[in-house]
């Protein structure tokens, strides 16, 4: 029996075959549509590049050589050199580490608490979900920069901050929508079911109530990463993220911006990696969508 | 087996349990028949613990639910629900379904294909997921789910009201089988009354909120009833059934 044969099956053998035959429905209903294919090879291969950076890198990303500084792309420099004779093309790969590790580090941060809370307050229900909500409530009304902002100046300015600032930022939305989500799903049946065999309400709401919010909160992250990396891109354009010589796309454009019209290669560079990843990241997670959000189904 | 006195449930303003009192015995089979939203569904979530109690006493098994209901109760009182579609979780397998209650009351596993052989499903369903069955497999899913801790009481709220009329009978003759093995107490809820008479012994007649008048079968059967709204029920089956 082929692969595709036993994950197509129409009658599973197992519990691993029913999960992985599901998985692959997915999987081929994504491939169905090509800009959500072009959006997932896009990001699986920046951050493929970001990862093999010390490997692709032609210069070491620090190394200074004034003598040779604001030298167009050429062979031996592919996007050129910035105004301290730095390698571009090498600077762009290390700061790819960087802007994408924050926001990788941001999302599995504020991914799983704004799914615990939201879901416990929908669940619950009561005060525990009024308090939880006001809260909620409160960090939602700030702008999202700004906050950020405030919280870095606070703090000294920093990856991490950065980080920590912009997950403070970032929960208040995944919240909202768990908690909207396990709304419809409480008092389903098949929730009240589950209750019926006398479960505890966290096992309810991890192992029955959860599953049924993380399709739209998946679409939801995806969608929210470009504006992630937007301002994780922004605070270190304002100096408030990564500082130098560290190499991170906002601050390269921050430092290149001196440069736009002569020397436009230096800022150009690090915009485009945060355009394509951006876009990339839009057009997956409206892949994605369509393949997980239940509602559309 | 079970007791309810002076059942009062109110949702906001809404009274929908005006001082329902009903006595089932050990293995009995009683129905509550009437129109929608005379209250029936609702004294049997009351019975289930899914709606808050207003008022009232309810004793199931010498124990008084005021106090909670403890894992010991849901091993002994279980419900099917009536609507197949919304009670199984659509991102589980038939098997993760069944093997819930399993893992909560601490249970092996080897029951599941013994439930799904006493609803006879085949095991080929064991492993698929409830989009890829039929409503009343999806039924036989929910009754083996719900028999599969050996309970020893069955709510059955409208269990074939969502099912096309052939399998109605199917799943219908499949729970008196099962009753009759198990010596299983049931409560039947239904607003058709022939569905209630071929499973019920004893039937209690609920309008607005209340029981109007309680009938045993040979009553049913010989057409006897006191109250307006029972010969009403009646009235209306038989004209449904010569139709």
């Amino acid at each position: 029996m082929t692969t595709r044969a036993w994950l197509l099956s129409d009658t599973p053998a197992s519990r691993r075959q029913a999960v992985w035959g599901r998985r692959y429905q997915g999987w081929l209903a994504l491939k169905r549509n090509p800009l959500a294919v072009a959006g997932l090879v896009i990001v699986l291969l920046m951050l493929a590049m970001a990862a093999a950076a010390p490997i692709l890198a032609t210069h070491d990303p620090g190394a200074q050589n004034l003598a040779n500084r604001l030298q167009p792309p050429s062979a031996a420099h592919w996007f050129g050199t910035d105004e301290l004779g730095r390698d571009v093309w090498s600077r762009v790969l290390f700061g790819g580490r960087l802007t994408l590790g924050m926001v990788v580090a941001v999302v599995a941060l504020v991914a799983p608490i704004g799914l615990i809370l939201g879901a416990v307050a929908g669940y619950a229900g009561g005060w525990l979900d009024r308090v939880l909500m006001r809260v909620t409530d409160v960090f939602l009304a700030f702008p999202r920069l700004i906050l950020a902002l405030a919280f870095v100046a606070a703090m000294k300015p920093g990856v991490e901050s950065a980080v920590i600032a912009i997950a403070l930022t970032a929960w208040p939305p995944y919240a909202r929508l768990a908690r909207a989500e396990t709304l419809m799903v409480r008092n389903a049946d098949y929730i009240a079911a589950v209750r019926l065999t006398g479960a505890s309400g966290a096992r309810i709401v991890l192992r029955h109530v959860l599953p049924m919010c993380l399709g739209s909160l998946v679409v939801r992250v995806t969608l929210d990463m470009s504006s992630i990396i937007l301002t994780a891109a922004g605070l270190g354009f304002l100096g408030l993220g990564a500082q130098p010589p560290l190499a991170e796309w906002g601050t390269m454009i921050a430092t290149g911006r001196r440069f736009i019209l002569e020397q436009w290669w230096v800022p150009l560079v690090p915009g485009v990696a945060i355009f394509l990843i951006s876009l990339a990241f839009n057009l997956l997670g409206d892949g994605l969508r369509d393949v997980l959000d239940p509602k559309q189904r | 087996m079970i007791t309810a006195e002076a059942l009062h449930v109110r949702f906001g303003a809404v009274h929908a349990v005006r001082g329902v009192s009903l006595r089932v015995d050990p293995g009995e089979s009683f129905g509550l028949v009437g129109e929608s939203g005379s209250g029936k569904s609702t004294v049997l979530r009351a019975l289930a613990g899914l709606t808050p109690v207003s008022e009232g006493r309810l004793v199931i098994d010498g124990q008084d639910l005021a106090r909670g209901r403890d894992r010991a109760f849901f091993r002994k009182v279980q419900m099917v629900f009536q609507d197949p579609y919304g009670s199984l979780h659509p991102r589980q397998t038939i098997d993760r379904i069944l093997a819930e209650p399993l893992l909560v009351h601490g249970l092996p596993e080897a029951r599941i294909a013994r439930a799904l052989e006493e609803v006879a499903l085949s095991p080929a369903l064991r492993y698929r997921f409830p989009h890829q069955l039929s409503g009343g497999q999806r039924q036989r899913v929910a009754i083996a789910r719900a028999l599969i801790a050996d309970p020893s009481v069955l709510l059955l709220d409208e269990p074939t009201s969502a099912l096309d009329v052939s399998v109605q009978a199917e799943v219908l003759n499949l729970l008196a089988d099962i009753r009759a093995a198990r010596q299983l107490t049931f409560i039947l809820v239904s607003h058709n009354l022939p569905v209630v008479a071929h499973l019920c012994g004893r039937i209690a007649v609920m309008q607005g909120g209340q029981i109007v008048e309680t009938l045993d079968e040979a009553s049913l059967r010989a057409g006897i009833a006191s109250h307006p709204h029972t010969r009403e029920l009646i009235a209306l089956s038989r004209d449904l059934e010569g139709a």
